[in-house]
């Protein structure tokens, strides 16, 4: 709501600040109204105050479902994402079923609530199917799936609130619920975006900044194998920018990694000391 | 955490952390960071002679965590002991499932493990306890052994060696689980001892704790295992079974009376207790946590209350500080 009222007031503003690069036509013409926005102020802080190289709040915690393998909620900002992973367990559809490696599927859903005009869509649209498989192909690369012959892992995953970088999250919660529910790993995968908008890289967009049509430039890494799983980007960006907004989202990605390694530790300290000798 | 959806008040939160940093701290004393989590480095300290076990992977030169566990040592051998993670089963563990298929001359188990597990109709007694081949007919009458959904306390016996798991039931204490409570929890509580069949006298019950994960509390049931007085003495085996079949007597028997009820429904209430507190659960801790609540007056239903759990924790950080004082 709050973040609405801040883009319609910065709507209003006249003129823009920070003109785009000419070269680039086609983001030009698509963001007539971009153009009038104003995404960093003269002062260099962001829409929701954030400077451009600064990520939202995380929070993340492990555990929330009782009847699942493994479960986590992961929040960046406003943006709540819930995932739980039932699994390794008997394959249900016999023919799918592999002699040598486990087989991964993911469920990918928003919640009614999740946005600011309550939608109903029906389950299986484009984009969550689209974004099911993009977090089923990343978390595939991660998993020893050859440890776990004749077996499937099911991982849902729902947006509970969209504030923009929900594909992010999705992958960072459920990075956190694989763990959790003790699957072998090779490494964690985390997940960042960052975009490009007013000549300014900027570090996990949120809803506005995402909905302005600039380029949106999202990355899942390896944090230790230091390796690219995933990366996706909306619109055009030139070769130099693209580097730096890369970089950026990257950067981000190993704040992340930190972050739920720590979360990832205390958990396991905790469960170990509860258990005692 | 995990699991607890109590509404503490202050005082309550307060003793509930202290508890919580008692134990802590002693487990903090006995193995100082050996908690890892994926794709953390293990430290080895001399290089070349290790072997690598389970949870482990060699990456650039390095040993590092595929699981969130502990490291554990034997020897060269290292691996991470997983905590949360589905049942891994060893042959020879005492498990109990529920059968969820009754296909061709096999049952199919769930029994919280990667895959369903197998339980053949020739590597189980059959219920006239006689050895012989089983027979086309036996194969018809298996629903009359186990039917769906049928709770069953069976062994592990091995891998196959098309990879699936295999159950045996050869003797009279396996079997179907009657009369009694199912109780899922987390694996990594449950130690593997020499003994998983416990009797609680004073309670008139039964208490498998099975390697999987699935807890079994029920009425006792006499084990009368035909193998064994068919040794002994067979005119006493078929006194036993006349007894058995004796009309009036198999009434009698169904019935639970409500004493062994309530005592059945206070050892699940400890078991839930302890497993979202999660502790180790052993026969000990469960019969004191019983008795805890009986002395306190409790009924079973208070059990599960904000206040027992806080009070568990307490007895729990009290038990584990007071042994290494002796030491």
């Amino acid at each position: 709501m709050g973040l609405k009222c801040l883009a319609q007031h910065y709507l209003k503003s006249t003129g823009p600040s920070f003109i785009l690069t000419k070269k680039n036509k086609p983001l030009r013409r698509r963001t007539a109204s971009l153009s009038k926005m104003e995404f960093v102020n003269p002062e260099g802080l962001r829409l929701d105050g954030r400077r451009p190289m600064e990520m939202r709040q995380l929070r993340a915690e492990i555990g929330v479902v009782s009847k699942a393998d493994g479960s986590a909620v992961f929040e960046m900002g406003n943006t709540k994402v819930i995932a739980a992973v039932y699994g390794p367990r008997e394959v249900q559809n016999r023919s799918q079923q592999s002699n040598d490696e486990a087989l991964v599927r993911c469920e990918y859903s928003m919640a009614n609530f999740s946005t600011g005009d309550r939608m109903r869509k029906p389950k299986g649209d484009r984009r969550s199917t689209e974004i099911s498989m993009v977090i089923r192909q990343t978390m595939e690369a991660c998993i020893l799936t050859h440890l776990m012959p004749r077996s499937q892992i099911d991982i849902f995953v729902q947006v509970l609130q969209a504030d923009g970088g929900t594909r992010s999250a999705c992958i960072n919660a459920a990075t956190l619920a694989l763990a959790d529910a003790g699957i072998p790993m090779t490494d964690i995968v985390t997940s960042c975006s960052a975009g490009f908008l007013n000549g300014t890289p900027l570090l996990d967009l949120n809803y506005v900044e995402d909905s302005a049509g600039g380029p949106d430039v999202t990355v899942g890494i390896l944090p230790k194998l230091d390796k690219v799983t995933l990366l996706q980007m909306d619109s055009k960006l030139q070769m130099e920018t693209f580097e730096t907004v890369m970089q950026l989202a990257t950067e981000g990605c190993k704040a992340v990694a930190s972050y739920i390694r720590e979360v990832l530790l205390e958990n396991t300290k905790q469960l170990e000391s509860r258990r005692g000798v | 955490m995990r699991g607890l959806q109590l509404s503490l008040d202050k005082g309550q939160k307060l003793r509930f952390e202290r508890a919580f940093e008692v134990l802590e701290s002693l487990s903090s004393k006995s193995n100082s960071d050996a908690s890892v989590i994926v794709a953390d480095d293990i430290s080895v300290n001399n290089e070349d002679a290790i072997l690598k076990g389970h949870g482990t992977a060699e990456m650039n030169d390095r040993l590092v965590a595929t699981l969130c566990g502990v490291v554990e040592r034997v020897n060269k051998l290292v691996y991470v002991r997983p905590l949360r993670a589905r049942y891994k089963p060893e042959i020879g563990d005492i498990i109990i499932g529920r059968v969820i298929e009754v296909a061709p001359k096999r049952w199919k188990l769930e029994i919280n493990f990667s895959q369903d597990a197998v339980l053949m109709l020739s590597s189980m007694n059959l219920p006239d306890g006689i050895q012989r081949r089983r027979t086309a007919v036996d194969e018809l009458n298996m629903r009359s052994i186990f039917e769906e959904n049928d709770v069953i306390c069976a062994e592990v016996r091995g891998f196959q060696h098309d990879g699936c798991l295999h159950l045996q039931a050869r003797s009279q204490k396996y079997g179907k689980l009657k009369r009694g409570q199912l109780l899922t929890i987390p694996p990594y509580l449950v130690k593997r001892r020499k003994q998983h069949f416990h009797h609680l006298d004073q309670y008139g019950i039964d208490l498998i704790l099975g390697c999987n994960g699935f807890v079994w509390v029920g009425e006792h049931v006499e084990v009368r295992d035909d193998m064994i007085e068919d040794l002994s003495d067979k005119s006493e085996q078929q006194k036993v079974k006349s007894w058995n079949t004796m009309g009036d007597e198999e009434v009698q028997e169904e019935y639970t009376p409500p004493d062994t009820r309530q005592n059945i429904c206070r050892s699940a209430n400890a078991i839930r207790v302890l497993s979202t507190l999660g502790f180790t659960i052993t026969v000990e801790i469960i019969t004191e946590i019983v008795e805890l609540s009986k002395s306190m007056d409790l009924d079973v239903h208070e059990m599960l209350g904000a206040e027992f759990y806080v009070i568990v924790a307490e007895k729990e950080a009290e038990r584990r500080s007071l042994p290494t004082k002796r030491r």
